[in-house]
């Protein structure tokens, strides 16, 4: 079989940090390549490197033998390699055709009928269906993937670049994606795509690449490969996967929310009729794809935003209308990281020290603001969580997002919390960094926390919670016990099948 | 081809480096205009440095000059703290002003003991009232105060005005539309030659830092500034902070319209403030919203704007001239902020 790239000796610095070094591998044609690697191992640079982004320090690509210079995006569009970014980069008020045509035709006029034909041509070719007039803004986030599928395929890509495709998708979603995948693959496209999650890389894949610390270690066929030994390479130690589900002997109830609906400004139902309970010393999951009402709950139960009716009701009493502060003082402690990790939990420019202070510094009594504890605390955060960080004083938007992380989950811990909710709590985190986070949820719930975990990794939620509720578009489509569900349930539940309709169907 | 690249973080060296060389490349580019006008660049800036610090009384015009351009950035530098634009200290300048013009004209037989804080008391007020009425809109209906505080200004401009040639006009200025002189006790006295605004303006450098770095307030605004959703997760009354603050910022440029009133016209008038709001931004800026730094750019920038204006005497430049020097002084010395945060590479 062709090498279609080849790319020998790569490396690129930034500043005093080496990103890459040493890199060196081939890719084939009618191959799927899986990236593999932790957080900061390097992955994105090397990917955009390939697409023209970044340009390498030192080394050489190939492209079918022949050695290629990028000096931008364009010139590597121009030599078929296409990526697909993680946040898709649409043009939200126009239509699926107009996107794909952006910046295709510098001529004042444009025929739209025969690129109409030439689209159409091309998704029959791989296998896409899409509606080229509906607009980017009604569409599912699936559909906007497709767009962006079939704009690089369209602009004769043959080299394509995934970066985290299915971080967002439902199960049923993926498959429909590997799907595509496949089909590409056997038309004599190069596919790379970037993952965390094992189980995909060894259903796609035919070949892994592994990196760690910005240097490539193996490349393994992935039939001759487990998920044990994946995990291993990246690390670089053996690593136990398993999260453990600590048993904790029923607990009393603690949090009822009953019937909660929450409008946002439009008048627009985020939440509607949601009802659940949490028990002492319970984990509950919460699944659901990005935007289904996950963001408005933890609001909600924190005071951040007011509900439209229901009630929620914490040991008895009710915390509708009450403002975040006294609900902070009641005991709920909520460590939520909105998709924008810095936008809400922690002040990105500041220091650990005035990060600490965030939620205890009105406790102070006087004008003069005492930094003092913070300082303490802060210095045995560092060694208790292990935070990377030149100092207390360094702004915390400059440290890794698994560090930023700690920051934040060890000062809502250091609080004592008795409900502790947290939202996405590890994405962007590695294996070990995640792990130690499920590992502080094991331990609050054994100190009879309840636990409010919202989430998006399904084999996580599955291990992790006693039971998991499964929003869609603002309404519980089900609350399962999460010993006695599986992946496809919770991808129907996600996708808005009522439980009562998937066990009719069953059966059925 | 060069390409403009993000700078992850800049060594401290670094950042003094860039902002001298860029002082240098200001001084060599001005040279330019200076030679045009067939004068030699080196004597031109030996005597703007002569013309703001050479003798003692050019040094004390410097400073007097600074004082109001100082307190006014001070003021600044709590709202932009907050992420609140106040471009409304010139209003607010000219409203502290009117504040302490009533004390002034009204009260004036008072002893200055009391006249003066009461001065002083009013013009906070009036400052004060001025922020807050934009504050308050932009708490609790989100207007853009950047929109509201400019417009502000123009209000109170022509308050005074109507003030001048209605209800506060002079009787005895002949016919002029003028507002009367102050008297005695409503004068600021001097203390080693300049008045004693420079006093309130150093106590008031004090205050500001102490607020910001070591005050539960100063704290809370600097939170609302970064973020306020992270405000309102941490239980912060967000609209209160608001109010708070911009209250605190239209005092202190109030304070500015009190000292000019009192100690440099002795009267009030549309052109109190003569631009000092909007020249005050630059400072507040420059400065980094630090008040400390504020104190030495703000002798600095008074500095070159005396220098710029003896050099028209002493080698006959003509005023444009000097403004454009000011200018490229000040293009140079903002535009090093583009080369603290990107750098440049160029592609091979």
């Amino acid at each position: 079989m062709d090498t279609i790239i080849e790319v020998r000796d790569l490396e690129k610095h930034f500043g005093s940090v080496v990103a890459n070094k040493n890199i060196s591998f081939k890719l084939k044609q009618n191959k799927v390549y899986a990236l593999l690697g932790e957080n900061g191992a390097g992955k994105s640079t090397l990917m955009n490197m390939l697409s023209g982004i970044y340009k390498p320090d030192k080394g050489e690509i190939f492209l079918k033998g022949e050695k290629i210079i990028f000096s931008s995006p364009k010139d590597a569009i121009k030599n078929g390699i296409g990526m697909i970014h993680q946040h898709f980069k649409l043009v939200e008020n126009k239509s699926a055709l107009d996107n794909i045509i952006l910046g295709q035709y510098n001529g004042f006029f444009v025929n739209r009928k025969k690129i109409r034909e030439k689209v159409m041509g091309v998704c029959e070719e791989f296998g896409l269906s899409i509606d080229l007039d509906k607009n980017i803004e009604d569409m599912s986030i699936s559909e906007k993937q497709t767009t962006e599928i079939i704009k690089v395929l369209y602009r004769g890509s043959k080299i394509l670049i995934l970066d985290e495709p299915t971080a967002v998708l439902t199960p049923q979603e993926i498959t429909n994606l590997f799907r595509i995948m496949n089909n590409m693959r056997e038309k004599g496209c190069t596919l790379i795509i970037i993952t965390h999650k094992l189980h995909e890389i060894l259903e796609i894949s035919d070949e892994v690449i592994i990196m760690r610390k910005g240097q490539f270690i193996e490349d393994v066929i992935t039939s001759e490969t487990n998920e044990k030994e994946l995990t291993d390479l990246m690390v670089g130690e053996s690593v136990d996967l398993k999260i453990e589900r600590v048993v904790v002997p029923d607990g009393r109830e603690i949090l009822h929310v009953k019937d909660l609906v929450v409008e946002d400004r439009d008048r627009i139902k985020k939440l509607n009729g949601v009802s659940f309970h949490l028990r002492e010393g319970e984990v509950l999951g919460v699944a659901g794809l990005a935007g289904s009402g996950q963001k408005e709950l933890c609001e909600t139960l924190n005071g951040v935003i007011k509900a439209t009716s229901g009630d929620i009701i914490y040991e008895g009493d009710s915390l509708k209308n009450k403002t975040p502060r006294e609900i902070i003082e009641k005991g709920v402690s909520m460590s939520f990281i909105p998709e924008d990790r810095l936008g809400m939990g922690l002040i990105a420019p500041m220091s650990m020290t005035d990060n600490l202070i965030l939620k205890n510094y009105y406790k102070q009594t006087g004008l003069y603001l005492d930094r003092k504890d913070a300082v303490i605390q802060g210095e045995r955060l560092i060694r208790d969580l292990q935070i990377k960080t030149p100092g207390i004083h360094h702004p915390v938007k400059q440290l890794s997002g698994g560090n930023i992380q700690k920051i934040l989950l060890g000062r809502e811990l250091d609080t004592h919390p008795h409900l502790l909710i947290t939202a996405y709590a590890t994405r962007g985190l590695d294996v070990q960094s995640s792990h130690l986070i499920y590992d502080e949820i094991n331990k609050q719930k054994q100190n009879n926390v309840g636990v409010i975990y919202v989430g998006e990794d399904l084999d996580v939620l599955l291990e992790l919670s006693d039971r998991i509720m499964v929003l869609c578009d603002g309404e519980i489509t089900g609350i399962v016990d999460a010993t006695a569900t599986d992946r496809e349930e919770l991808g129907f539940l996600m996708g808005g099948k009522k439980l009562e309709e998937i066990e009719g169907a069953k059966h059925g | 081809m060069v390409k403009i690249l993000k700078r992850k973080e800049i060594s401290h060296g670094g950042k003094i480096g860039i902002q001298l060389a860029s002082i240098v490349f200001a001084f060599i580019f001005a040279s330019i205009f200076i030679l045009m006008t067939k004068n030699n660049p080196v004597s031109v800036y030996f005597s703007m440095f002569q013309g703001a610090f050479g003798t003692g009384f050019r040094f004390k015009e410097t400073l007097i000059n600074a004082i109001p351009l100082l307190i006014t950035a001070l003021g600044i530098s709590l709202a932009f703290k907050m992420k609140f634009w106040n471009i409304g200290a010139e209003g607010q300048i000219i409203m502290g002003a009117f504040g302490a013009s009533y004390f002034a004209l009204f009260h004036g037989d008072l002893p200055g003991i009391i006249l003066i804080p009461l001065m002083f008391l009013g013009g906070a007020v009036c400052g004060s009232i001025w922020g807050l009425i934009p504050g308050f809109f932009r708490a609790y209906f989100k207007t853009n105060e950047t929109i509201f505080t400019l417009l502000m200004n123009y209000i109170a401009l022509n308050f005074i005005t109507y003030l001048q040639y209605g209800p506060w006009k002079d009787p005895d200025a002949y016919g002029f539309p003028k507002i009367a002189r102050f008297g005695r006790n409503a004068v600021l006295p001097n203390l080693m030659g300049i008045h004693i605004g420079w006093i309130v303006a150093i106590i008031l450098v004090a205050w500001v830092y102490y607020f910001l770095h070591f005050t539960k307030s100063g704290y809370e605004t600097a939170v609302v500034g970064e973020s306020e959703n992270t405000a309102v997760y941490a239980g912060m009354n967000v609209k209160k902070i608001i109010l708070r603050t911009i209250i605190l910022s239209g005092a202190v440029c109030g304070i500015t319209g009190v000292i000019q009133a009192s100690a440099v016209a002795r009267t009030l008038s549309v052109n109190i403030s003569g631009g000092i709001g909007y020249t005050a931004i630059i400072v507040a800026w420059l400065s980094g919203l630090n008040p400390v730094i504020a104190l030495v750019t703000s002798v600095l920038f008074s500095a070159m704007v005396q220098g710029g204006n003896f050099i028209q005497l002493s080698h006959n430049i003509p005023s444009a001239v000097a403004d454009i020097l000011q200018g490229t002084i000040l293009f140079f010395v903002l535009g090093n902020q583009f080369f603290i945060n990107y750098r440049l590479q160029r592609n091979k």
